[in-house]
């Protein structure tokens, strides 16, 4: 998760001077949203259920983004970077690992900006980068590392929270029509699932009721430095995502939602860069989403 | 350098960033095993199985629950094996008490014969049907002179009627169940015996684990799951039965304040802030511990629950052991709480909580630093030291169900309990088991104290291999050697004990503490030894680990030293006894003086 919002960069004020601060703020181009938002959630998370195995595993996970953050960026771009993508990937590591060591939160935060910088293909990143840490660390250090699950509870509000909170995030960004597309995709084939198991239809859904799964679908999935350009094309992804997840799923792959984002998301950047429109020059792809014009 | 060999440096660093740590933590383990292989040389002990050849058969047999939680039974009739130590009898040797659980099995008395067998008397002597259909089954068994009398009473605990058994001087029991006032029925986790009130008359605290209105035997409804798997309070009520002298016991929870309604697996009463009065801590199952300090009020004694502030209960785990153990020999009591740990799944990690000094509030958990966090789905642990060096080791049971050893029930139990309460709280959204495993055939530990914080894994170098889903874990000298040996109670596998054989040269001393002003079996005395320019603390406690109860006497190893400096002991009346030249390598009896 966590890029998402984070790569929209900022627009000055100036744009449009008669716009109330309140609509700046709750602008897309306010890039201190998407970290305020999470931040959020991050919050009330702890305070009100513990999420967290520690705050300094989670302040060791954001530390860690940041400095790597800065350290490429001058080192391979020449430029101090705006910080807000690394603070939400370094925020997603520590709500997302779950680990009683002390290392994971820093390995994991390095290995997701680390991929951003490394792996590129025609000067896009094809991972998201803490989809790529994370499942990199679960496929990797399974006996120290595993992804968050039980630890929001189980109750109504939570979710409800969740829900609203990102719907309205994803909303303003123009890109909830990827996650409706997940969602109706998961709940589809949660049916088929259920049919082929045999266990009930709620226990096939039960994962898309708990907060750590909305964070997935609202944060992660959506990021737009990853994903391709195209209303249709972003949905059929997404849709993509869902079946690779029910095929995994389908063989007991515990963390089949990391595991299909990283093996679909690549795939389908590259095959979008290759022949969609990404292909063109930057500025020629405004046309092809509203926000990629804008993205760094 | 070019855009494109910066990219490559980045590959190359990318690549060691995901393997450089697998390296590492390669090697690290192998110099871990060649530091384990040291630590055996140093701390020489076998441990040898002989349950058979000492006339122990006996295998665990499982609940039997209501047809409509059939999708799960193997899951929720998952307790039940216990065991605790006694010597009913008086007669100098430690017996071995277990139950059963499935409806019409039979509890079991293994009466020490002295030379090595034991004797099943627990029919002879009225304490093995217990599991009689529509009564519930049973899950633990606590020990205690609650009459003072000088022999202890029996008090079983189970997922229905509560028993209690008066001990007739060692030739039988009487059931004195009705008579104590004992509730009808609790669907109970743990329990043990403390002197609460200070009055020289030990009480009971149970503490229920599934909701009260819950029978699993003959259920109304699927509706018996937690509303929670981190943040549950939907368990049963707990119950602090204060005994009023004449053989008859009070409720008096709610006016000392212990209001818990989480799923509680295990309790341990021990004096943590050195106030001389016994104090609770509880580890609950789907959610966070709690501690509760005994205080004075304006009416009478109070507990405070203080789990948050004392850094115990911030982090909600699966609470199913609580033992204690002076693990650094500072003088202080830490706390082993175990949890699960499966690979890639979920890594709660044990905790150990250390305090920060002796008689603080304020506890860190030293589990990882010192190398005895992860066990796997971890039950019954306990603390001793078995090797007799001096400091105290600690010995861990694992494994839920073993069930087909292919395939396994984790990706469906990740897939539902993450969900919705509503979803998770009723058994019949659950998928069906199938007889599939959940964290089945795990291998126990057995941790040696290195002395230097940290501990080492030799269970495999011992021999202690066996994969039965473990619960109870119970230490105790079985032949009066100097040497505490493990008895294990697996669920639905068979009681094992480990008799304990421990490298020469290494001393010990024990000590068997009969109350006078205090209560008679001494639950709370606290005895300090100092020897050699250390000091290891230990408390008399009653139930210990997970639905276990170790012997009554205090052990502790000595290393090769031969002389002691001083034992202290204070009782739970608050008499200090000073010993200046107690005897080594023997059990010292010890009586409060008037």
């Amino acid at each position: 998760m966590s890029t998402a919002v984070a790569s929209i960069p900022s627009e000055t004020p100036t744009a449009d001077n008669r716009v109330g601060w309140l609509s700046r703020f709750f602008s897309p181009n306010n890039r201190y949203l998407p970290p305020l938002f999470i931040t959020c959630i991050l919050l009330t998370g702890q305070l009100e259920f513990g999420i967290l195995e520690s705050w300094d595993r989670t302040l060791l996970a954001i530390a860690t983004s940041m400095a790597m953050e800065i350290i490429l960026s001058r080192l391979i771009v020449g430029k101090w970077p705006h910080l807000a993508s690394a603070y939400i990937s370094g925020i997603s590591v520590g709500i997302l690992v779950r680990s009683p060591f002390i290392w994971p939160y820093a390995l994991c935060a390095a290995l997701s900006i680390l991929s951003k910088y490394a792996i590129r293909w025609r000067g896009r990143h094809l991972w998201n980068p803490s989809n790529f840490g994370v499942s990199a660390m679960l496929f990797l250090y399974p006996a120290a590392v595993a992804s968050l699950s039980i630890q929001w509870g189980n109750t109504i509000w939570p979710m409800v929270t969740i829900w609203c909170v990102g719907s309205i995030i994803i909303y303003r960004l123009r890109r909830f029509h990827i996650c409706a597309s997940y969602v109706a995709t998961f709940l589809l084939l949660s049916w088929i699932r259920s049919e082929v198991t045999g266990n009930t239809w709620l226990s096939a859904v039960a994962p898309l009721t708990g907060p750590m799964y909305q964070l997935f679908v609202f944060f992660m999935i959506t990021d737009p430095r990853s994903t391709v350009s195209g209303w249709r094309s972003q949905c059929l992804v997404a849709a993509l995502v869902a079946v690779a997840e029910m095929v995994l799923r389908l063989n007991g792959v515990i963390d089949a939602p990391y595991y299909a984002l990283f093996l679909v998301g690549p795939v389908a950047n590259f095959v979008d860069l290759a022949i969609g429109p990404r292909n063109a020059p930057q500025g020629a792809r405004a046309d092809a989403h509203p926000l990629a014009s804008r993205a760094k | 350098m070019s855009r494109a060999s910066k990219q490559a440096v980045l590959a190359a660093f990318l690549i060691a960033g995901l393997f450089g740590p697998l390296l590492y933590l390669r090697a690290k383990r192998r110099a871990d095993d060649e530091r384990q292989r040291a630590a055996m040389d140093r701390y020489g002990m076998s441990l040898e199985e002989v349950a058979e050849a000492s006339g122990i058969h006996m295998v665990h047999s499982i609940p039997v629950l209501d047809p409509k939680l059939q999708n799960i039974a193997p899951m929720i009739a998952s307790m039940g094996a216990s065991v605790s130590i006694v010597d009913y009898d008086n007669d100098g040797w430690n017996d071995i008490y277990v139950t059963n659980s499935s409806p019409g099995s039979k509890n079991h008395l293994y009466r020490n014969l002295g030379n090595g067998r034991f004797e099943d008397v627990a029919e002879q002597l009225g304490v093995a049907d217990l599991n009689k259909p529509g009564t519930g089954v049973c899950v633990g068994a606590v020990w205690a002179d609650y009459d003072n009398d000088g022999y202890e009473d029996l008090f079983v605990y189970k997922w229905g009627k509560p028993e209690l058994f008066h001990n007739d001087h060692g030739h039988g029991f009487t059931r004195v169940t009705d008579k104590a006032g004992l509730p009808d029925w609790i669907n109970a986790g743990a329990a043990t015996w403390l002197d609460y009130d200070g009055d020289g008359k030990l009480d009971l605290f149970i503490a229920g684990y599934w909701p009260d209105d819950v029978r699993l035997e003959s259920t109304t409804t699927t509706k018996v799951m937690p509303n929670s798997f981190e943040y549950a309070n939907n368990g049963g009520r707990k119950w602090l039965l204060r005994n009023m002298g004449d053989g008859t016991f009070k409720d008096v929870t709610h006016e000392v304040g212990l209001d818990s309604t989480r799923w509680t697996l295990a309790v341990i009463a021990a004096d943590f802030n050195n106030d001389g009065m016994p104090d609770l801590f509880l580890a609950n199952d789907y959610g966070v511990s709690q501690l509760y300090i005994n205080e004075a009020g304006p009416n009478g004694r109070r507990f405070r629950e203080i789990g948050e502030e004392s850094g115990v209960g911030h982090s909600p785990k699966s609470g199913m052991n609580a033992s204690v153990g002076d693990v650094l020999n500072s003088g202080a009591l830490s706390i082993y709480v175990s949890n699960i740990s499966e690979d890639g799944v979920l890594v709660q990690g044990n905790n150990l909580w250390v305090p920060q000094g002796p008689g603080s509030l304020k506890y860190t958990n030293l589990a990882s630093a010192m190398g005895v966090e992860l066990g796997g789905w971890s039950f019954g642990a306990q603390f001793g030291d078995l090797n007799n060096d001096g400091f105290l080791d600690l010995f861990l049971v694992n494994g839920y169900v073993s069930g087909k050893p292919e395939g396994n029930y984790w990706y469906d139990f990740s897939e539902i309990t993450g969900g919705n309460s509503s979803i998770i709280s009723d058994a019949k959204n659950w998928p069906a088991m199938k007889g599939r495993s959940l964290a089945g055939y795990q291998k126990k530990r057995v941790w040696l104290n290195g002395g230097d914080g940290r501990f080492f894994d030799v269970s495999q170098a011992l021999g202690v291999t066996e994969t039965y889903d473990g619960r109870a874990v119970a230490l105790a000298d079985l032949e009066n050697n100097g040497s505490l040996d493990v008895i294990v109670a697996n669920q639905g596998g068979p009681l094992m004990l480990y008799r304990n054989h421990v490298k020469p040269g290494r001393n010990w001393i024990e000590f068997e503490l009969k109350g006078r002003a205090s209560n008679r079996s001494a639950i709370g005395a606290q005895v300090r030894v100092k020897w050699n320019g250390q000091e290891q603390l230990q408390e008399v406690v009653a139930a210990s680990g997970y639905a276990a109860e170790n012997e009554r006497r205090l052990h502790f190893g000595l290393g090769e030293a031969r002389s002691i400096d001083k034992v202290t002991i204070r009782w739970p009346s608050g008499r200090v006894q000073t010993l200046e030249s107690p005897q080594i390598d023997a059990m010292n009896h010890i009586e409060e003086p008037q």
